[in-house]
C-alpha cells in the first residue's frame, strides 16, 4: 500500500500509433518466429522449399487448425473442449460403419458432420443445462466418445471407403493447393468474421471477460456456450472427414493426443486459457508455426515423439517467456 | 431435509461397489473369493496410490495430468539403473523413484507457483514432455523381464501376511495420507487453499506454496508408483500407463472430489479407485469386453460429476428467493 505512494506515475505525452502498438502485438511476435522458422528450415534442408513438398506438410496443421477455431472461440467464453480428438475418432467410426453398408460420399459427410454436432450437443448438454465444469465434462465425454468406438471396432478397423471420398483429404483444388487447404482457408475467413465483426463474437469476449456482467447486459451466455460447443463439435466432425478421407482407413484410436495440439495451438495464438482474449489471425499464424516446426524437424529424421517435447516446450514455453519477462522488467523498475 | 440422514457420498460409493460386486457375483460366484478380492484390490493399488496424489492436486484447484507420464519416465529410469547396476539395493531404487517423481512434480508446481501458468496447460505440456524424454533416454527400446534383477521385480510381488507388498504400500499410502489431511497443517492449509484461497491468504497461508507442495506430493507419489508398475509387470517402454492420467482423475471425480477444489476425502479418492477397478476386473470375467471398459470409466465420470453438482447445489442456502425468482 504505501509503495503507491511513492511510485512516481508516467504519463506518455501521446498514445502510441496503431503501427506501434500491433508490431508490438504477439501476432507480430509471431509471425516473425514463424519468418524465422521458416528461414531456419529452408538453410537447412534442401527438400524444404519445394511447392510439393511444402504443399504436403499443410496437412500437418490444416485439420487441426480447423478444431482450433472453434476452440479458439470456446477457449475465449472461458470453456473447454478435451473431447475433440474423441469425437474425431466417434464421427470417423461412424462413417465407417456407414460406408460397411454402402453409403456414398455425401452420406458420410451428412453423418460425420452430425455426429461431430451430436456430440458437441451432448457436451453442451452438461456444461450449460447441468452447469457442470466444461474440463471434467470433456474429460468424461474424452473417454466415453473413444470408448464408443472401441465398443464398435474393438481392435479392428474399417476401410473400403468409396473411392470419390478421398477428394477432402486428397484431392487438389489447383496445382498445389489441397482441398483441405481451402477448407482451412474458408473456416479461417469465417470464424475471423464470427469473433472479429459480429454481435455473437463480441458476446463471446464479454462471456470470457465477466460472465456475470456479460448475463446482466442481456447476453444469453448459456445459450452462446451451447452453440460455441456445437460448434466445436461440428468442426471436429470436419475434421473427421478430411482425417479419414485422408487416412482411408478408421481405427479407434485414429487422432489419439490431437486435442493436446488444437489446445496448445490455440495457446500459442495468443489466446488467454483463463478467457476473455485472443483472436483469430494469431491462431491462424500458429498453425504455421506448428505446422512449419513439426514439418522441418521431419525432414531433419527427428522421429514424432521428440516432435511432441518441442510441443510442450512451446506449449509452456510461450506463456512462460512473457510472464518471466514482466517479471524482471518490474524487478528492474523497483531497483 | 432427507439428504442429511442419508450418511455421506462415501457409504453411497462403498453401497454401490458392494452392489456391483454382489451383481457380479450371481453371474460368476468366484469374484467375491477373499483371494480374488485381494487380486482386485492389488491389481487397483497403483490406481489408488495416485489418485491420493491428485486428490490433493485437485484440492487445491489443480489438476495433474502428468502423472502416468511421470510414472513411465520414473519406471523407465529406475529399470534401466537396475540394468545398468543390478547390485544396487531396492531401498534406494525406491527413494530415487520418489526423488525423481518429487523433482518433476516440483516442476509442474513451480511453473504453477511462480508463473502462474494454469495447471492444465503446464501439465499438458510436461506430460508430453516427460513422454519424450523417456524416448531419448530409451532410443524407444524395452527394458525386458531378464534383464531386470530378480529383487528388483520380486520386491512387489513379496507377500507379506497374505498381501503383496504392492498392497500394502497402497495400505500404508492411505494411512498417511488419512493422517496428513486430517491431523497436520498441511492437510488443513490444502483444504483451506481450495475451500477459499483469497481466506486462505488472511489466514497466512501461502496458496502458491501449498499447490507447490501439492505437486510434489503428487509427483512423488507418481514416481514411487513408477518402480512399483515396471517392477510388477517386468517392463518398461515409453507407453506404458498411457492415458491413465484420466483413470485417476476418474478415480477422484468418482469419489466426490470437487475439480472446483477445497471438497473431497481420502476415503473419497480410495472408493472412486476400487470402484474402477472393480469394474475392470469384472468386465472380462462376466463376459463383456474390455473394449468396454473406456466407455463405462467415461460415464461413470459423467454421472459422479452430475451427481456430485446435484449433492452440493442444495448445501447454500438460499436468501433474497425473490430477487431469484424475478431473473
Amino acid at each position: 500500500m504505501t509503495d503507491a505512494t511513492t511510485q512516481t506515475r508516467h504519463v506518455p505525452d501521446r498514445l502510441h500509433s496503431r503501427a506501434y502498438s500491433a508490431l508490438r502485438s504477439w501476432e507480430a511476435l509471431l509471425l516473425a518466429v514463424a519468418v524465422a522458422i521458416f528461414l531456419v528450415n529452408s538453410f537447412t534442408s534442401p527438400y524444404f522449399l519445394n511447392a510439393w513438398n511444402l504443399s504436403d506438410a499443410t496437412f500437418n496443421f490444416t485439420e487441426k487448425a480447423m478444431i482450433a477455431f472453434a476452440m479458439a472461440l470456446l477457449i475465449i467464453a472461458g470453456e473447454i473442449d478435451l473431447s475433440v480428438a474423441s469425437i474425431i475418432a466417434l464421427a470417423s467410426t461412424a462413417m465407417g460403419l456407414a460406408a460397411q453398408y454402402g453409403a456414398g460420399t455425401p452420406e458420410l459427410v451428412v453423418i460425420g458432420l452430425t455426429v461431430g454436432l451430436l456430440c458437441g450437443a451432448f457436451n453442451a448438454f452438461f456444461v450449460t443445462v447441468l452447469g457442470l465444469p466444461s474440463i471434467v465434462v470433456t474429460i468424461g465425454t474424452m473417454s466415453l466418445f473413444r470408448g464408443i468406438s472401441f465398443i464398435i471396432l474393438g481392435d479392428g478397423a474399417f476401410r473400403g471407403y468409396p473411392s470419390d471420398f478421398a477428394w477432402f483429404g486428397q484431392g487438389y483444388v489447383f496445382w498445389v493447393i489441397t482441398v483441405e487447404m481451402v477448407l482451412f482457408v474458408v473456416i479461417a475467413v469465417i470464424y475471423g468474421v464470427l469473433l472479429h465483426k459480429t454481435n455473437f463474437g463480441r458476446a463471446v469476449y464479454a462471456i470470457g471477460n465477466n460472465p456475470t456482467g456479460a448475463l446482466f447486459s442481456g447476453i444469453r451466455v448459456q445459450r452462446v456456450k451451447f452453440i460455441l460447443f456445437l460448434l466445436t463439435g461440428l468442426m471436429s466432425g470436419v475434421a473427421a472427414i478430411c482425417l479419414t478421407s485422408r487416412l482411408g482407413s478408421t481405427r479407434p484410436s485414429i487422432a489419439t493426443g490431437m486435442e493436446l495440439e488444437v489446445v496448445t495451438m490455440v495457446v500459442l495464438g495468443g489466446v488467454n486459457i483463463l478467457g476473455g482474449s485472443g483472436s483469430i489471425p494469431g491462431v491462424v499464424i500458429a498453425a504455421f508455426v506448428m505446422g512449419l516446426v513439426t514439418f522441418g524437424l521431419g525432414l531433419l529424421n527427428v522421429p514424432g515423439i521428440v516432435m511432441s517435447i518441442f510441443i510442450g516446450l512451446l506449449l509452456i514455453g510461450v506463456i512462460a517467456l512473457p510472464r518471466i519477462w514482466t517479471m524482471i522488467a518490474e524487478k528492474r523498475r523497483k531497483a | 431435509m432427507v439428504s442429511r440422514f442419508i450418511p455421506l457420498r462415501e457409504a453411497i460409493l462403498s453401497a454401490a461397489i458392494i452392489l456391483l460386486l454382489l451383481l457380479i457375483s450371481t453371474r460368476f460366484a468366484g469374484f467375491i473369493a477373499p483371494s480374488n478380492l485381494v487380486n482386485v484390490f492389488n491389481d487397483t493399488a497403483p490406481l489408488i496410490i495416485l489418485a491420493l496424489g491428485q486428490m490433493v492436486v485437485i484440492l487445491t484447484r489443480c489438476i495433474d495430468l502428468s502423472v502416468a507420464a511421470n510414472l513411465a519416465l520414473t519406471g523407465m529410469v529406475v529399470a534401466m539403473l537396475n540394468v545398468a547396476m543390478p547390485g544396487l539395493p531396492i531401498p534406494v531404487i525406491i527413494a530415487i523413484a520418489i526423488l525423481l517423481g518429487a523433482v518433476m512434480g516440483a516442476v509442474n508446481g513451480l511453473l504453477v507457483w511462480k508463473l502462474a501458468i494454469p495447471p492444465i496447460v503446464v501439465t499438458l505440456g510436461t506430460m508430453t514432455i516427460f513422454r519424450g524424454i523417456i524416448f531419448l533416454i530409451s532410443d524407444g527400446k524395452w527394458v525386458n523381464a531378464h534383464e531386470m534383477s530378480a529383487a528388483f521385480t520380486g520386491f512387489p510381488r513379496a507377500a507379506i501376511l497374505g498381501l503383496p507388498v504392492l498392497s500394502w504400500v497402497a495400505v500404508l499410502a492411505v494411512i498417511v495420507f488419512g493422517i496428513m489431511m486430517a491431523r497436520t497443517s498441511l492437510g488443513r492449509s490444502i483444504f483451506a487453499v481450495g475451500g477459499n484461497p483469497h481466506a486462505a491468504v488472511y489466514t497466512g497461508i501461502d496458496v502458491g506454496r501449498t499447490q507447490f507442495l501439492a505437486f510434489v506430493l503428487s509427483g512423488a507419489l507418481a514416481g514411487l508408483t513408477g518402480y512399483l508398475w515396471v517392477a510388477r509387470y517386468a517392463v518398461a517402454y515409453v507407453d506404458i500407463a498411457g492415458g491413465f492420467e484420466l483413470e485417476v482423475v476418474a478415480a477422484c471425480v468418482i469419489g466426490g472430489i470437487s475439480i472446483a477444489g477445497g471438497i473431497g476425502s481420502v476415503g473419497g479418492a480410495v472408493l472412486g479407485a476400487l470402484f474402477l477397478g472393480v469394474v475392470k476386473n469384472a468386465l472380462p470375467v462376466i463376459n463383456i469386453s474390455p473394449f468396454w471398459q473406456l466407455a463405462i470409466s467415461g460415464s461413470a465420470i459423467l454421472i459422479a460429476v452430475a451427481f456430485n453438482a446435484r449433492a452440493g447445489k442444495t448445501k447454500g442456502r438460499v436468501i433474497l428467493k425473490s430477487a431469484e425468482r424475478s431473473t
